[in-house]
């Protein structure tokens, strides 16, 4: 046995010598050519000349799709993009709105006029002042029709944001003008109680609108993007790495300091960890890169890995359009015959934490308290096997049925998901005495087969897109919501969250909103909840203010090195 | 031998062709769209996405767009990663891909013919065996589980080696190995059966009784005739390895063009996918078709047959 490897060992060494032989020869016949021959001395004379005192910070994320913010929806050009761009305000790691480009702002009494004023020390990585028009342009950009942007829905909460995003506006009726170079208003259609944290989203990100003219694909190379934020997009070899470094004329830059930060850009985890173990990158987790799960439990045992909740929730959609789903009662006899510790403790094994609501714990309340100290979630309902059963046989009653069908349990295709499901069926065969067929779908096919309710049960996943209770509800339960892929439907819930828009305060607001939750699941159990998400990551010792962010997003802007 | 070669010509423009038209169909009949996302946009956005990428119009429209750009060697703009053009991520990529393939191929060729022919002169005997326990091995242990090994034992491990990257001629060697093991493996007993074969035909028996030196043997008049299969081979394996492998690719970190052929279709990148799918058949019928001119070449046989016999 050992004689044989080491004859494979040499045997490989030999073969290794003549192929680099050979691709020394094959590399010089094309040096010219080819860009990549050249880097390696041009990288390694870059690095040796860095300063003493550097502080670099090194993570792995999978390539950006583009760092463009009006087009941008990806978690990975987001986190890369919290370096390089910043908005009228910046969201704390905790997701709390600060000032950023934004010193001040007035809001009418109405609570539907917005007026910024623009600090004036701000310069676009070009030299150019950063001004009111920039942001101007940029949310108009957003919201053209011929920019096709994804999140153009984002910017529908102003003035005839909409119209103009379906071509039946001018520009100029948008509601968003800059009223001298500092001086920024925006319009809204009703009062948004949440736009201080929404212009912090990327979709509002000013951008240089003489840069984006001249180029309109201005924000794929690191030698033509233009930027304002803390930190300048030195490098991005696509698919390899990107380097930003500190961006020496940013308004607050002792606040900054990284003076380096270098992004590994790829896809396997496995490879992301083993990176990590050689020290060469310092993070894992929150959508930059994830620790393989086998790993996970002796790291959090030995204290290398944390868990942080993050606002998002996993949980079953019931087809309420098809019978047996329809039925309140089969409804609630699902999701009550269901342990949710049980799942958390043997299969996803991350800490989360069991849901019995949508709103997630992490998301804000009022007055410093969170929605879900406020509202707590553990009277909806109980687990109770023998309460389900009864459920189940009173609901297949009023529905005319002898006994529950055989149905479909749908997730798309994954692994984690995959081991969820398996354990969620069998539970219901066993507590329930029902027939389970347990099936997956490619995620293209599946989200089709999901919004076109040909399903029964279904998988779906759901995180924050801003900081409100509103995103898990309105989205989530509101019959006209297009994420509505239960198609889950009660006018009382839907009355309560219009009505809870145009709430007098906050705390107004947030009783509607908890109000229809509440409808929705503790008495009609519209969806299935199963868990909280967390995120489980790593960072190496001596880094601080690195963290996943309210969102599971990678916050590290501004982190510290010791 | 023109008329030979003219004809196999005009039968790789005309599978290109077939192969365009079958994979634009295939493409849209798979269900999901590349404008899906987790969560709705709205109608309108919808239509504004379709109409920016002509998927507004009839699906014949948008493949008679797609040829006439196509014939302008456009291959599009990807949709996932909105203005990047199709050809130029493919000819960035391309360029790892093809490096670390020449050199997984040079690799592959020498070590198979190397493990062959020793396996044929010492045929049934130790080494003999030994180079085929080898060759079994490299055939049986994918490179999904060679690759992470390779990993953990040499860069994790001992750190003999970097984790990822292809810069240095250092960091080709893991990558090497693992793209190579199942070629050699192949390469190592097509050449030893054929090797066995030639070395006991009628014209080595003459080289011998001539005295030719035992060299000159093997390697001027035995391996000349036992390489033929190793070349057809060659035809698929050139365009095989040098358009990358996803698995090594991934876990090496290597910005290669493998990763492509997976992620495109996950996102119906459809510009992407016939970008690459495009890409890859030229390459590979092109490649049969130096095969086949190479086989001539090599093959006095052929030579003679070429110009009349075949079809």
């Amino acid at each position: 046995m050992k004689m044989k490897k080491i004859l494979t060992t040499a045997l490989t060494v030999s073969l290794v010598g003549i192929s680099l032989a050979a691709c020394n020869s094959k590399g010089s016949d094309e040096g010219s050519s080819s860009p990549s021959a050249s880097s390696p001395s041009s990288s390694a004379s870059a690095s040796s000349a860095a300063p003493e005192q550097s502080k670099e910070f090194r993570f792995a994320l999978v390539e950006p799709p583009t760092l463009d913010p009006s087009l941008l929806k990806d978690a990975q050009s987001i986190i890369v993009d919290y370096g390089l761009f910043e908005g009228l305000t910046r969201l704390s790691a905790d997701g709390e709105p600060q000032p950023a480009v934004a010193e001040k702002w007035d809001i009418s009494e109405d609570g539907k006029t917005y007026t910024f004023h623009l600090r004036k020390d701000m310069k676009w990585s070009n030299g150019d002042p950063v001004t009111a028009h920039d942001f101007e342009f940029a949310w108009k950009r957003t919201l053209a029709k011929d920019t096709a942007s994804d999140y153009a829905y984002f910017l529908f909460y102003l003035e005839n944001g909409e119209e103009y995003n379906a071509g039946n506006a001018t520009a100029d009726q948008v509601g968003v003008k800059a009223l001298d170079d500092y001086t920024l208003e925006a319009k809204l259609t009703k009062a948004t109680p949440y736009f201080i944290s929404l212009v912090a989203h990327n979709s509002y990100y000013p951008e240089n609108q003489k840069v984006v003219e001249a180029k309109p694909d201005w924000a794929s190379e690191a030698d033509t993007i233009v930027t304002n934020g803390p930190f300048l997009l030195k490098k991005w070899e696509h698919n390899s790495n990107i380097v930003m470094e500190k961006n020496p004329n940013y308004y607050d830059k002792d606040k900054v300091h990284f003076t380096k930060v270098s992004v590994s850009l790829l896809e396997e985890d496995s490879t992301i960890y083993n990176l990590y173990q050689t020290d060469k990158i310092d993070w894992i987790g929150a959508q930059a890169g994830s620790i393989p799960s086998d790993h996970i439990p002796q790291m959090l045992k030995d204290g290398t890995a944390k868990v942080e909740p993050i606002a998002g929730t996993y949980y079953y959609e019931f087809n309420t359009t098809k019978k047996p789903f329809s039925n309140i009662k089969i409804r609630k006899a699902f999701s009550m015959a269901i342990n949710r510790q049980a799942i958390i403790d043997n299969v996803t094994k991350g800490h989360q934490q069991p849901a019995f609501a949508l709103v997630p714990p992490k998301i804000a309340g009022v007055d410093g308290k969170k929605f879900r100290e406020l509202y707590p979630d553990n009277g909806f309902f109980t687990e109770n096997v023998d309460e389900a059963k009864k459920l189940l046989a009173e609901g297949l009653q009023e529905e005319g049925l002898s006994k529950m069908p055989e149905f479909t349990l749908l997730y798309n295709t994954n692994e984690g998901h995959k081991a969820i499901a398996e354990a969620i069926a069998d539970m219901w065969r066993k507590n329930l005495g029902v027939q389970v067929k347990v099936t997956n779908q490619e995620w293209g096919t599946f989200l089709n087969t999901r919004s076109a309710q040909q399903y029964d049960v279904a998988r779906a996943g759901w995180g924050a897109d801003f900081n409100h209770a509103i995103n898990f509800t309105y989205d989530l339960i509101h019959s006209k919501s297009g994420n509505n892929d239960g198609k889950y439907s009660n006018a009382q819930v839907d009355k309560l969250l219009d009505d809870s828009l145009n709430a007098a305060s906050e705390k107004d607001r947030l009783d509607k909103i908890a109000q229809a939750e509440k409808i929705a699941m503790a008495d009609e159990m519209a969806e299935l909840p199963i868990y909280y998400y967390t995120a489980v990551t790593t960072l190496k010792p001596g880094f601080t203010g690195v963290q996943s962010d309210y969102a599971g997003n990678l916050y590290w802007v501004f982190g510290d090195k010791q | 031998m023109v008329r030979y070669i003219l004809n196999k010509f005009i039968f790789m423009f005309l599978s290109l062709f077939l192969l365009i038209t079958a994979t634009f169909a295939l493409m849209n009949a798979v269900p999901g769209s590349p404008l899906q996302s987790e969560k709705a946009t709205t109608e309108q956005i919808q239509q504004n996405m379709k109409e920016y990428y002509g998927l507004d119009k009839p699906v014949i429209v948008q493949y008679g767009v797609y040829l006439k750009k196509l014939a302008h060697f456009d291959l599009g703009i990807s949709m996932k990663k909105r203005f990047q053009s199709v050809n130029k991520a493919i000819t960035r990529s391309f360029g790892y891909s093809f490096r670390l393939g020449i050199v997984s191929i040079i690799t592959s060729v020498v070590a198979g013919c190397v493990l062959g022919i020793i396996a044929a002169l010492y045929h049934r005997k130790f080494l003999d065996n030994l180079a085929m326990i080898l060759a079994v091995l490299g055939l049986a242990v994918p490179s999904v589980v060679l690759a992470p090994l390779l990993q953990y034992l040499f860069s994790v491990k001992v750190r003999w080696f970097p984790v990822t990257g292809l810069t240095h001629p250092i960091d080709y060697v893991l990558p090497t190995i693992a793209l190579s093991s199942v070629s050699i493996a192949f390469i190592a007993r097509l050449i030893r059966s054929s090797m066995i074969e030639s070395l006991n035909a009628e014209y080595i028996k003459t080289a011998k009784s001539k005295g030719l030196a035992g060299h000159v043997i093997v390697w001027k008049h035995a391996l000349r005739n036992s390489i033929l299969p190793v070349v057809t081979y060659l035809g698929y394996l050139i365009a095989n390895v040098i358009t990358g492998s996803v698995i090594i690719e991934q876990i090496f970190g290597i910005p290669g063009m493998g990763q492509f052929f997976v992620s495109c279709v996950i996102d119906r990148d459809y510009p992407m996918i016939m970008g690459t799918t495009i890409f890859y058949a030229v390459l590979l019928v092109a490649s049969r078709f130096l095969a086949d001119i190479i086989y001539v070449l090599v093959d006095p046989r052929m030579r003679a047959s070429a110009g009349k016999a075949v079809k």
